[in-house]
């Protein structure tokens, strides 16, 4: 199954009520897969192909509203014409999941895979002072999981979670097991685990009012230090990676989804050559993995970020390290792939020689 | 074991969907598998690769840069690939449409003549499961059960009628696939 159609076919067992989107190269499968599927027929979830990027994420935005599970999925130039949406979304504190199948830009750029938009998911891409919670898969299998693993973050925090893939995992095909169809949560229970959302007001309640606009700056404030406390609260409970080989080395890679794979082979190789090195792949991008890195900052010799970006995670990796040890960057762009062996030769004359 | 193979040709010549059958049999029989499509350009038209991975072990990297078997199936693959299999490794090609013919003396190189031949067996379709035989005499990692199974499952219903043929083709494929240097 391709990595696009996993992460379909893991929305309708969730249980998802809708789904809003607009084709683009290359995560269009999701949504084709999804109409193909008809899961109106199977589970009664919405999928519906909008007139425009902008009009699916409002639908999002409206539909998120009423307590219901909702999706869209798009690519890199689709998902900056969601950003005005996200932002509204994030600022009236509701739950989605957004997927980002990205590729090389800027601009229209290229279909081929980038990891260019990781400040964008990362750091904001929309107006104000919000967060995304950023899910990095690395495989077929985490495209499928993390649509589970994403609608318990987003209903947990009631923020949006952006599910950051790119071409490469969403158009490669591997094994993958799928979880057991969930049900569909009926009206009644919605209203009983979401008194947040807009079901409707009885006498006993007053009115629920979703929106992002206040106009009282102390008011605002009030708002936005209650968003604050809500992200350092992430980034307390909820930062995942996958360490590999960090006990002995020397020398730490630091890549997130394809590119963490492809950094598995230039560890191996360079391991042949008797260079210590290990692997940090982080899974959560938002919340970042510093913890993790910073312990690591103390008895290694130094880190080097691979990313098919012009060094956008390696910012964070040198916050997190904070001058203690050197942190150099390898990337391609433009949809051009880190090989194994110019990772290790970019470690040997960036890290080792220097 | 782990078997790097890419499959490179022009668009619609069955380079993707012999990939894929050649992944549904290693899932069949239990292995760990990955498909990787080109998917920019070349599938709108021009030249298709597809990177296919079958391995006993987790797979790491589904991008690869140097092969243990390329499959090549027109001139400009043949240029860009035949530098990229191992020392020891194995390049199979179809001559038809070859200009310039493999060069390599440390890769075992065969020569699998399948456009002509599945013309003499009057469907052209069936030329890439001929290519899929002659790989599967040199590189036998998966049996011809869980290749049928495979193509059973990658092959909608409604073509189910022609599994006998691309056996048939396949076996064809085992059957004249030719050695023309053997990797010293």
């Amino acid at each position: 199954m391709k990595g696009n159609e996993a992460i379909a076919e893991a929305a309708i067992r969730e249980g998802v009520d809708a789904y809003f989107g607009y084709p683009i190269t290359p995560q269009s499968e999701v949504i084709e897969y999804l109409m193909s599927e008809k899961p109106h027929e199977r589970t009664g979830m919405v999928v519906l192909q909008a007139e425009s990027e902008l009009a699916a994420i409002n639908m999002v935005y409206g539909a998120a509203g009423t307590g219901r599970k909702v999706m869209t999925s798009s690519s890199s130039p689709g998902i900056s014409l969601k950003m005005e949406g996200i932002s509204y979304i994030a600022g009236s504190e509701l739950p989605c999941v957004i997927v980002n199948v990205v590729r090389g830009g800027p601009g229209l750029g290229t279909i081929q895979p980038g990891q260019c938009d990781y400040f964008q998911a990362t750091k904001g891409g929309g107006h104000g002072d919000y967060r995304l919670i950023v899910l990095a898969p690395a495989s077929v299998q985490e495209m499928a999981d993390f649509i589970e693993t994403g609608y318990d973050l987003a209903f947990k925090y009631r923020n949006p979670v952006m599910i950051l893939s790119d071409g490469i995992i969403g158009q490669m095909m591997e094994k993958v097991e799928l979880k057991p169809q969930k049900k569909r949560f009926t009206p009644e229970e919605i209203i009983n685990k979401y008194p947040w959302a807009t079901t409707g007001k009885p006498k006993s309640r007053e009115r629920n009012i979703i929106t992002s606009l206040e106009l009282i700056a102390a008011k605002q404030e009030a708002f936005n230090q209650k968003l604050i406390k809500k992200y350092q609260e992430i980034q307390e409970n909820e930062i995942k990676y996958e360490a590999l080989n960090t006990d002995d080395a020397d020398y730490i890679l630091v890549a997130y989804g394809s590119v963490a794979r492809i950094c598995m082979n230039a560890m191996e190789e360079a391991r042949a050559k008797g260079i210590k090195v290990g692997l940090i792949r982080p899974i959560t991008l938002f919340p970042f993995p510093t913890p993790i890195i910073s312990k690591l900052a103390d008895k290694v010799k130094g880190f080097m970020s691979v990313e098919m970006s012009a060094g956008q995670m390696v910012e964070d990796i040198r916050l997190a390290v904070n001058g203690r040890k050197p942190v150099e960057f390898y990337g391609r762009q433009g949809g051009m792939i880190p090989a194994p062996e110019d990772i290790v030769i970019a470690l040997e004359q960036k890290l080792i020689g220097g | 074991m782990t078997e790097e193979i890419i499959i490179a040709g022009f668009g619609g010549q069955g380079v993707l969907s012999m990939g894929k059958i050649l992944a549904y049999s290693g899932l069949m029989q239990g292995q760990d598998v990955s498909w990787m499509p080109s998917y920019g350009p070349e599938m709108r038209g021009g030249t298709s690769n597809v990177t296919v991975i079958i391995s006993d072990h987790r797979i790491s990297s589904p991008i690869l840069f140097k092969y243990d078997t390329a499959i090549i199936l027109n001139q400009p693959s043949m240029d860009k690939f035949e530098s990229m299999v191992k020392p020891g490794g194995l390049l199979i090609y179809d001559p038809n449409g070859i200009t310039r013919h493999p060069e390599r003396k440390d890769i075992t190189v065969c020569k699998v003549d399948a456009t002509k031949t599945a013309g003499e067996m009057g469907n052209q379709k069936i030329f890439n499961m001929i290519v899929l035989g002659g790989f599967l005499k040199m590189k036998p990692i998966v049996k011809l059960e869980n290749v049928m199974a495979g193509l059973k499952k990658s092959l909608p219903e409604r073509h189910h009628k022609l599994l006998p043929l691309n056996e048939e083709a396949i076996k064809k494929g085992i059957e004249i696939i030719d050695i023309i240097n053997q990797a010293n």
